[in-house]
């Protein structure tokens, strides 16, 4: 990370107003009017629309190794989708991650 | 029971907010010591935790700025995984909209995915509540989420700094992310909109100042809604 501390401080505080806007829309804001259908529809989708598209460079080209795919960070990122996806378990889904990268890790 | 008084109700928001702890504690010390691997002092880490209390936006603001991305990709980017918030918001606004306005911003500061469902729930379960009893359920719903939330991270970020770097913590963030989205993958459209978003992320990476995933992200919510829409149509 090579920004200035005043930049970070920035974006900590512009993040800390948006999301408070976020959250005071309706309740301050907008007050108890019905949004359209469609606009319902596509907010429903914004947090698996973003999330995956973030984190799938990081798997397959991850910084530490100088963005080489490498095996045990591949293989840590599939076993935490699958567990994850058959759970529904967020925390059994990190711990099979992280156990997997280290016994990965650990056998090459 | 709708004649239960304030404080009942606040203990009864209290025990269905406790649960949550199990996945909260674990998952701000992770932020805390992503952060702190990351290269942010304990005071930045503290104050983002503070004012933005959303754990997905805070991990989505910290992956892009140990790219270096410009500060308006990171704002944006993270800004968008707490849009959802934004339902929570007017699905508030039914019972509290009568609320002062200070006290609606209070409740506004404090709306987080878990007291949303919770309170939700059970509003719904008993319509006839006095708004004085809801927000004493509220207010006891979030009371095991928030103070937690900030001390587990505290916690991480002073232990993080002292983890080696053989851990392979980097990749605390990555898991982090999957097992928050993998839950989510249970219908058609959310698995659609998760594709779409990874392939055209991969595929659009060499756009400048990482504006391939805003473009991602963009194509993957359309994506969802429309085989929302699809679907919907299949089975009225």
């Amino acid at each position: 990370m090579t920004y200035s501390d005043a930049t970070i401080w920035f974006i900590i505080g512009a993040l800390g107003v948006g999301t408070f806007l976020i959250r005071f829309s309706f309740l301050g804001l907008i007050g108890d009017r019905p949004m359209p259908q469609w606009v319902l529809r596509h907010l429903r989708y914004t947090a698996v629309a973003v999330i995956p598209g973030l984190v799938a460079p990081l798997v397959l080209w991850p910084g530490a190794t100088g963005g080489v795919p490498e095996p045990s960070r591949l293989l840590a990122a599939g076993a935490a989708l699958a567990v994850g996806a058959l759970t529904r378990n967020t925390i059994a889904a990190i711990l099979a991650g992280i156990v997997t990268l280290y016994l990965v890790g650990w056998a090459l | 029971m709708s004649s239960s008084t304030a404080k009942e109700a606040f203990w009864q928001g209290f025990r269905s907010g406790l649960p949550f702890l199990i996945v909260l504690i674990p998952f701000a010390m992770l932020f805390g010591i992503a952060a702190t691997e990351a290269g942010l002092p304990l005071a930045q880490t503290m104050a983002m935790t503070v004012l933005v209390i959303a754990g997905a936006a805070q991990f989505a603001a910290l992956a892009l700025m140990e790219e270096n991305a410009p500060i308006l990709i990171v704002l944006l980017s993270a800004l968008a995984v707490n849009l959802r918030m934004a339902m929570y918001s007017a699905g508030l606004v039914v019972h509290f909209g009568a609320l002062p306005v200070w006290q609606r911003a209070i409740l506004a500061y404090l709306i987080v995915d878990q007291a949303y469902a919770a309170s939700a729930q059970r509003f719904e379960q008993e319509p006839g509540l006095r708004i004085g009893v809801k927000l004493a359920f509220y207010m006891g719903t979030i009371t095991p989420v928030f103070l937690p939330w900030y001390l587990a991270t505290w916690l991480g970020a002073v232990v993080g700094q002292r983890i080696p770097p053989e851990f392979a913590l980097d990749f605390a963030l990555p898991i982090t992310f999957i097992a928050l989205i993998a839950p989510m993958l249970r219908t058609p459209a959310h698995v659609a909109a998760a594709g779409v978003s990874v392939v055209l992320a991969l595929g659009l990476a060499w756009l400048p100042w990482n504006t391939g995933l805003l473009v991602a992200a963009l194509a993957a919510m359309m994506a969802g809604a429309r085989v929302e829409l699809w679907q919907g149509r299949a089975r009225p």
